[in-house]
């Protein structure tokens, strides 16, 4: 069965590095993959997804309403705007942190209140953390996609691959060891 | 070897394993990356070049001289380099010559769904379409020959999905085919009308082989499964329509998409009870195949307009009982793009909105976005040069109308070398009273920071001359009293500028130079300067957050600023009144 997943945030928290070493990991584990990121506009403080759909063999890259296995969103307004592509009885991973789009920060609109409960009260699997909050005790609010990773892969049950082996063709060899742990620390949540 | 590419990835892998040696390119989304990842090869000479038309033409060149050659522009770009691609159709190469455009479909990152298949037939020459990353790379092999053995250049079509999609694809070898002796030949490369008209039955002529090569074409593949549906298609809409319909259906899969097989289509709808027509955006198939006198189902079906998806054809032939679908009582706010901290770009638009009576004529860059609340400057933004030209029709406009607007045109480096210099030469020449507000930021930031004419530097990485803007502009007859050149960090030198142009009765250029923030090498030196909030100073009156500074926000009943993203450019703190905004670091 060919698994859809969905990653959501706001260019620049690293979602896309995020993707690369998901599709990578998946790659090793002999799945075929197709992984989809959307750049351009979006990089520019926009809202960023990305797809990424493994199985035996994948056709089409793209995810659409109701389909995602997991959605995992970077930040959580994120999550409320992706939600209807989570499948039902699918798992929704949220990061309890906020960034402000610019209507908000000019008081055009509101950051809504409450949204961890109301996704509690509307998906039956949601897991949520403060990655950022994690990120920080290991030393690098830079980690924290890192740490979302590592919650993804937990919650796919992909945990058994040596993902530090993975990760090094990605991150510099100086910042490996911090985002090895940022991993662990993301599938211990 | 198996490696996971992105479509353009593997595009510039066929590329070097087919023996190509020249590539030139403007950069643009979706295409970028296919000559970012093409200069990584030592064999290839690589260039940005300064547009399209520059690009194609020196393609064309290079294909005469005996190169396998590739150009490269995303759809929009096309357009721009149309006038070299409908002559060398008729002239024909000499090495391989490949055009690959990269449409948009769902306009991600582009102001307009234009769908380049229709080029063509138009240009008359051969169209490949591949559907994934392994494609790319095979078909791109197959490109090159397919030129060479017909005379013929082919336009390569991708789309964002194709280009930005990663897939698994098998790498091979590289060829080297060298570079074919030129020998002169006036008839083929020398396009007057004597010449013309004979080369034009020459392309009528190889137009039919091409259709005759299409109905035998390995690139065009009929997989039968159950005959009661039938399905033709191409590109990634084959991907989406696969997985929608698996195996349970007959497909005929489209990779030579122009000439199309019509012996083929023909013998594929006989054998199967309905015929659907799977594509994004125009009828391209499913128009042709309606002019061989088959019955089909598509666009009554499929919308010509967005991107398509496996979603939207689920729903236009096999409608799901419903779905669950979550949702919530929360709206999420909207996130637009905006100008990050720290632009450049921000301070002299800030400048230009305490004008009420000013027009302006924006362009296609990151400073498209001073269109955007709280600035809400821009009112017109059409393609890449407009900043300037469309200004000067506004201004032509205005004056028959008697109205007393102001006309700002805007213009970033990297579109005034691709089409503004043009611009600004009519301005002079026909003295027309606007204002041309180059922003200098020393990069091609929009498309992901690329080199360009003023920065000095190649794509291969050499050093290069730094073409002056402001030499040009003086060049073309800017006289000197008209011309302010400014750091858009310092706003009272920026707004004694806007207030000089506002004046001014003749063409006048303002040129904004500070580098883009996120140069690497910019982040370094600024990496320790921030501004932070005096609580005791600050009123919260909020002019801070009228910069639309995505650093700046009110929480809490107080104004902060996000550290780690603020880079001390300041202009929050020369617009506060009481000042309450400290700078930190320097
Ligand atoms: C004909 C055409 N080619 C390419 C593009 C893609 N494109 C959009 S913006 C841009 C770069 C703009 O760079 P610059 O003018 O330096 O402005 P900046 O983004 O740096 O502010 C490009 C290449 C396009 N829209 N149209």
């Amino acid at each position: 069965m060919t698994k859809s997943i969905l990653l959501v945030g706001v260019g620049g928290q690293g979602i896309i590095l995020a993707s690369k070493i998901l599709s990578e990991g998946l790659l090793k584990l002999g799945y075929d993959v197709k992984m989809s990121e959307i750049h351009g506009m979006a990089q520019r403080g926009g809202s960023v997804t990305t797809q990424i759909r493994f199985g035996e063999k994948v056709y089409s890259p793209c995810v659409g309403s109701g389909e995602a296995d997991v959605l995992a969103a970077f930040e959580k307004v994120e999550a409320v705007r992706w939600l209807h592509q989570l499948k039902e009885g699918g798992t929704l991973l949220v990061n309890d942190y906020e960034i402000y789009s610019l209507p908000v920060l000019i008081g055009q609109e509101k950051y809504p209140e409450g949204i961890i409960k109301e996704l509690k009260s509307r998906v039956e699997n949601v897991k949520s953390f403060d990655a950022g909050k994690i990120a920080v005790e290991l030393g690098n609010i830079k980690t924290q996609n890192i740490v979302i990773l590592g919650a993804l892969i937990k919650a796919l049950r992909l945990d058994t691959l040596d993902w530090a082996d993975v990760m090094k063709e990605y991150i510099p060899p100086r910042l490996l060891d911090l985002n090895v742990k940022a991993l662990a620390a993301g599938m211990e949540i | 070897m198996k490696k996971i590419l992105t479509g353009n990835e593997a595009i510039a892998r066929g590329a070097y394993e087919a023996g190509c040696t020249i590539a030139a390119a403007y950069p643009g989304t979706p295409s970028t990356e296919i000559l970012e990842n093409m200069a990584k090869y030592q064999e290839i000479y690589t260039e940005w070049s300064t547009n399209e038309k520059v690009a194609v033409e020196l393609a064309c060149g290079a294909s005469i001289g005996g190169a396998r050659t590739l150009a490269a522009m995303k759809h929009v770009g096309l357009n721009v380099a149309a006038d070299p691609l409908f002559t060398i159709a008729y002239e024909g190469v000499n090495g391989g010559l490949v055009i690959v455009t990269a449409d948009d479909p769902g306009m991600h990152s582009s102001q307009n769904e234009q769908d380049n298949r229709r080029y063509a037939p138009f240009a008359k020459v051969a169209m490949i379409e591949p559907a994934d990353s392994q494609e790319c790379k095979d078909f791109m092999k197959h490109a090159f020959e397919v030129s060479e053995i017909f005379d013929t250049p082919v336009l390569f079509r991708l789309t964002t999905r194709v280009c930005h999609s990663k897939g698994l694809v098998e790498l091979g070898e590289r060829t080297e085919v060298g570079v074919k002796d030129y020998q002169k030949d006036i008839k083929k490369y020398v396009m007057i009308p004597a010449h013309s008209r004979v080369r034009h039955y020459q392309v009528e002529e190889r137009l039919n082989r091409l259709r005759e090569y299409s109905n035998n074409c390995p690139l065009n593949r009929i997989e039968w499964g159950d005959k009661k549906i039938g399905i033709v298609t191409s590109g990634i809409s084959y991907s989406h329509a696969k997985e929608v319909f698996g195996d349970s259906v007959s497909y005929l899969k489209i990779g030579f998409s122009f000439p199309l097989p019509d012996k083929m289509i023909k013998k594929f709808a006989k054998a199967v009870d309905k015929l659907y027509v799977i594509e994004e955006n125009e009828p391209y198939l499913e128009d042709f195949i309606r002019t061989l006198g088959i019955e089909c189902l598509g666009k009554e079906y499929i919308p010509c307009c967005e991107e398509l998806s496996p979603e939207i054809i689920r729903k236009a032939f096999l409608p799901e009982k419903d779905k669950k679908v979550y949702d919530s009582e929360i709206k999420a706010p909207s996130r637009p793009p905006v100008l990050c901290p720290g632009c450049p770009h921000r301070g002299i638009y800030y400048a230009v909105s305490k004008y009420k009576d000013v027009v302006a004529v924006g362009d296609i860059g990151c400073y498209t976005l001073g269109m955007m609340p709280p600035l809400s400057v821009t009112d017109i933004v059409i393609c890449m040069g407009a900043g300037i030209s469309a200004s000067l029709g506004f201004k032509r406009a205005s004056m028959k109308g008697g109205r007393d607007e102001k006309i700002f045109g805007f213009i970033g480096d990297s579109t005034f070398f691709h089409s503004g210099i043009t611009g600004l030469i009519d301005a002079v020449y026909n003295k027309t009273p606007a204002v041309f507000v180059i922003l200098d930021n020393s990069i091609t930031a929009m498309t992901g920071h690329q080199e360009n004419p003023g920065t000095g530097k190649t794509l291969m990485g050499e050093a290069a001359p730094v073409i002056d803007i402001e030499s040009i502009v003086k060049a073309v007859g800017i006289k000197a009293e008209d011309i302010r050149v400014v750091d858009p960090y310092n706003l009272e030198m920026t707004q004694a500028a806007v207030k000089d142009a506002h004046e001014a009765q003749e063409p006048f250029v303002i040129i904004t130079k500070q580098p883009c923030a996120l140069i690497k090498e910019v982040q370094k030196k600024r990496a320790n300067i921030y501004c932070s909030i005096n609580e005791e100073k600050c009123t919260k009156c909020k002019a801070c957050i009228k910069t639309g500074c995505p650093a700046i926000a009110f929480k809490n009943g107080q104004i902060v600023i996000d550290r780690s993203m603020c880079n001390g450019c300041t202009l929050c703190a020369q617009v506060c009144k009481f000042d309450a905004v400290e700078k930190v670091g320097e």
